[in-house]
């Protein structure tokens, strides 16, 4: 007989969860898996909420497994570890983003690419490698193997830190890897949304020159003088787009609604890249022309391994780099999800976990 | 040794082929050139490669030829004049001149050597020279050309057969070095096997890059695996043969000019694989962003060569012994040779005898 989520597991857990494509999130109980010698057990403080938990309680992409419960910038407190456990003591503070499993032994995973690994598992919304399902931070707590827990530096705040476990080191990696860090270069963040401002601040604390580029100029005020960008360019105004041809040195491109890139790869220097962060539903145009003119390439990332995670915590808690949030109680997801799908957020929801999620 | 200096505006006769309308069709065709000027050398055409972009231009698809209209850009010949300030060459140098015969010269790409990047880049043919004369190419019995757009061809490379290194060698040199793709731990896919692909195949495989040729049908397996040496050949369209190829190759070089689907291409990446887009294709390609995100992979395009570069993959060319595979035709046979190449009917590139065969047609 199939298990219920409530009794697959022996710890019963509480948490939100979507039912169906609808996307509404309710009150969800359903179980853990004890805590393994090699796992550490989370109580959520908070976490934060990404496109990607919009896009996946709507089932946009066609592989949701339901009943799923979101949430994969997760901050909190260890109250258990494992006797294998090295890295962690109980009463640490600790995050966990967007990945819980991987093969541990492939190519990828040797070389700290988890993100990349062939058998990686997403912390929620994927099968672990027991065969069950993976739920989410938008739950009491979670229970996760050491290698795929972050420490949390003390000084970044554990709210508006939460969102870098994903927003954070998905626009950090390509940053990273695409070599995005040459000071006086210059970056065009494309949409202004959870990773959008995130990767504003981090490419000034690399010393890049930063541009936003907005299909509206409602956002010019806020990110010049609150985000520090040093300009902004409205994709509608053709005379700003048509004097910023050939200016950027790289596209972080964020926005995931369907858009033309065409004109984004006008935006670039020769040899310019374009990263293309965003997961629209249906695909991209590419044309090839700019691309073979001016030896241009539009690439993807897709999060980032366990140890570049931790190292973009540190640069961000260095730099003193955190997330524009507006906390939420659990019961307001719902709203906020609306909110979200219109962009109607500066710039990341976060939910006051441990403060508002109660069993009815 | 004779050098002529000064800049008078005396045109000199040409004589070559051209097309005088989009219907492409080339015939006999009196023209006149510059005057050699103190940085430049006249090259007297001995040979001329057939690239597919003489097919594109002559029936004007890209929507941007001036009639009438001389192709040619894979153009080998011996400098026959030289101007007072030309230090690059002496008289009867074998050279080769290929696409772009100026570029702005001062631009960040003009000078780290990237003349093909050049937003002012000037077309060898169907380009405009900045006396506002059109360009005329190779299919002609001579060519002027500023010496920093020609490259010598050393004495061991045989002639007729360096021709399309001009274009379709540089094409393919150029992205396996840039996005580091040439060498013994890596593997490559090359899409279409025709003039570029070819080339291509033995480019990799002097690099020591294990290199598999994917094609739409089997047809030419044979050759690419015994005539060209490629460690493979991977068709396209069988499912079975795709799967089993999955997350394999480090980068793959596009060629393929017609529209064709490439998702099928990414999937054919391992991680952080490269698929280098040549061929001049119209219409856009659909991408799902989740192909390049899950792999962190990249497409990217890539367009022939500077002139560092150019000549230094000629003389990579002569060093190890890499030639085209070519058929040798005679200038009145130029249309029916770009009627088969339209076809695919070329092992893999037609070359004008321009040196033997022109001066017959002329009536």
């Amino acid at each position: 007989m199939a298990k219920s989520p409530e009794t697959e597991h022996p710890n019963k857990v509480f948490g939100w969860g979507a039912r169906d494509k609808s996307g509404v999130l309710s009150p969800f109980h359903f179980s853990r898996r004890d805590n393994g010698e090699n796992d550490v057990t989370v109580k959520i403080l908070f976490c934060g909420v990404c496109h990607t938990d919009l896009h996946t309680i709507k089932n946009d992409w066609g592989y949701t497994y339901y009943p799923v419960v979101p949430g994969h910038e997760i901050v909190g407190i260890a109250t258990k570890v494992g006797k294998n456990v090295t890295k962690f003591k109980e009463g640490d503070r600790v995050g966990v983003g967007v990945i819980a499993g991987s093969c541990q032994s492939c190519e990828s995973c040797d070389q700290d690419l988890e993100n990349y690994c062939p058998q990686m598992s997403f912390t929620y919304n994927a099968i672990a490698s027991d065969g069950t399902k993976n739920y989410g931070g938008y739950s009491e707590n979670i229970v996760v193997d050491q290698r795929f827990v972050l420490r949390f530096p003390e000084n970044l705040p554990s709210d508006s830190g939460a969102p870098l476990l994903c927003a954070g080191i998905t626009v950090y990696s390509p940053m990273k890897y695409y070599g995005m860090t040459e000071a006086g270069k210059h970056l065009g963040v494309a949409g202004l949304g959870g990773l959008g401002h995130v990767a504003v601040k981090i490419g000034k604390a690399f010393g890049l020159k930063v541009t936003v580029i907005s299909s509206s100029s409602k956002k010019e005020e806020e990110a010049i003088n609150h985000l520090g960008a040093d300009s902004f360019l409205v994709t509608s105004d053709p005379q700003k787009m048509k004097a910023a041809i050939g200016t950027m040195d790289y596209i972080i491109d964020t926005i995931s609604a369907v858009h033309a890139l065409y004109p984004l790869l006008g935006l670039l220097k020769v040899n310019g890249k374009l990263i293309a962060l965003g997961l629209p539903e249906k695909p991209l145009e590419l044309p090839m022309f700019p691309l073979v003119l001016g030896r241009k390439m539009v690439g993807g990332s897709d999060v980032g391994g366990l140890k570049e995670t931790q190292e973009m915590l540190d640069f961000c808690a260095k730099h003193n780099i955190t997330a524009d949030i507006e906390l939420i109680k659990m019961d307001e997801i719902n709203s906020a999800m609306e909110r979200l799908a219109k962009s109607d957020v500066r710039y990341r929801f976060v939910i006051d976990v441990a403060n508002s999620l109660s069993p009815p | 040794m004779e050098r002529l200096s000064g800049e008078k505006e005396q045109s000199v006769e040409a004589f070559g082929w051209a097309a005088r309308d989009s219907s492409g069709h080339l015939s006999p065709f009196v023209f006149s050139r510059r005057k050699t000027g103190e940085e430049e050398v006249r090259v007297k055409v001995l040979y001329c490669g057939i690239c597919h972009s003489d097919l594109h231009c002559l029936k004007n698809e890209w929507h941007s030829s001036t009639y009438p209209l001389v192709p040619g850009h894979e153009i080998v010949g011996e400098v026959s004049e030289i101007g007072s300030k030309v230090s690059k060459f002496n008289l009867g140098d074998k050279v080769g001149v290929g696409c772009i015969i100026d570029s702005c010269r001062t631009c960040q790409s003009c000078r780290e050597d990237q003349e093909n990047y050049c937003t002012k880049a000037v077309a060898t043919y169907n380009g405009v020279h900045h006396d506002g004369t059109i360009n005329y190419g190779g299919y002609s019995d001579h060519i002027v050309v500023d010496e920093r757009y020609a490259v010598k061809i050393p004495h061991t490379l045989p002639l007729a057969s360096a021709a399309p290194l001009l274009c379709a060698g540089i094409s393919m040199y150029s992205p396996m070095k840039y996005f580091g793709l040439a060498g013994p731990d890596k593997h490559i896919g090359i899409v279409g096997l025709g003039g570029l692909g070819h080339i291509g195949v033995r480019f990799a495989k002097a690099f020591g890059t294990k290199v598999t040729v994917i094609s739409s049908t089997t047809g030419k397996s044979k050759d690419a695996l015994e005539t060209l040496g490629a460690d493979g050949f991977l068709v396209s369209t069988d499912e079975d043969q795709m799967k089993a190829a999955t997350g394999t190759m480090d980068g793959i070089i596009d060629t393929v000019s017609a529209s064709h689907s490439i998702s099928p291409l990414i999937g054919l990446l391992k991680s952080n694989g490269k698929l280098v887009l040549l061929g001049a294709t119209e219409k856009p390609f659909d991408i799902s962003a989740f192909s390049l995100i899950l792999g962190r992979k990249s497409i990217a395009g890539s367009g022939i060569g500077g002139m560092k570069e150019t000549q230094e993959m000629i003389d990579f060319a002569a060093e190890h012994g890499i030639k085209a595979e070519i058929e040798i035709i005679s200038m009145d046979y130029v249309n029916t040779a770009i009627d088969r190449l339209a076809k695919g009917d070329v092992r893999y590139r037609f070359v004008i005898d321009i040196a033997n065969t022109l001066a017959a047609t002329r009536s």
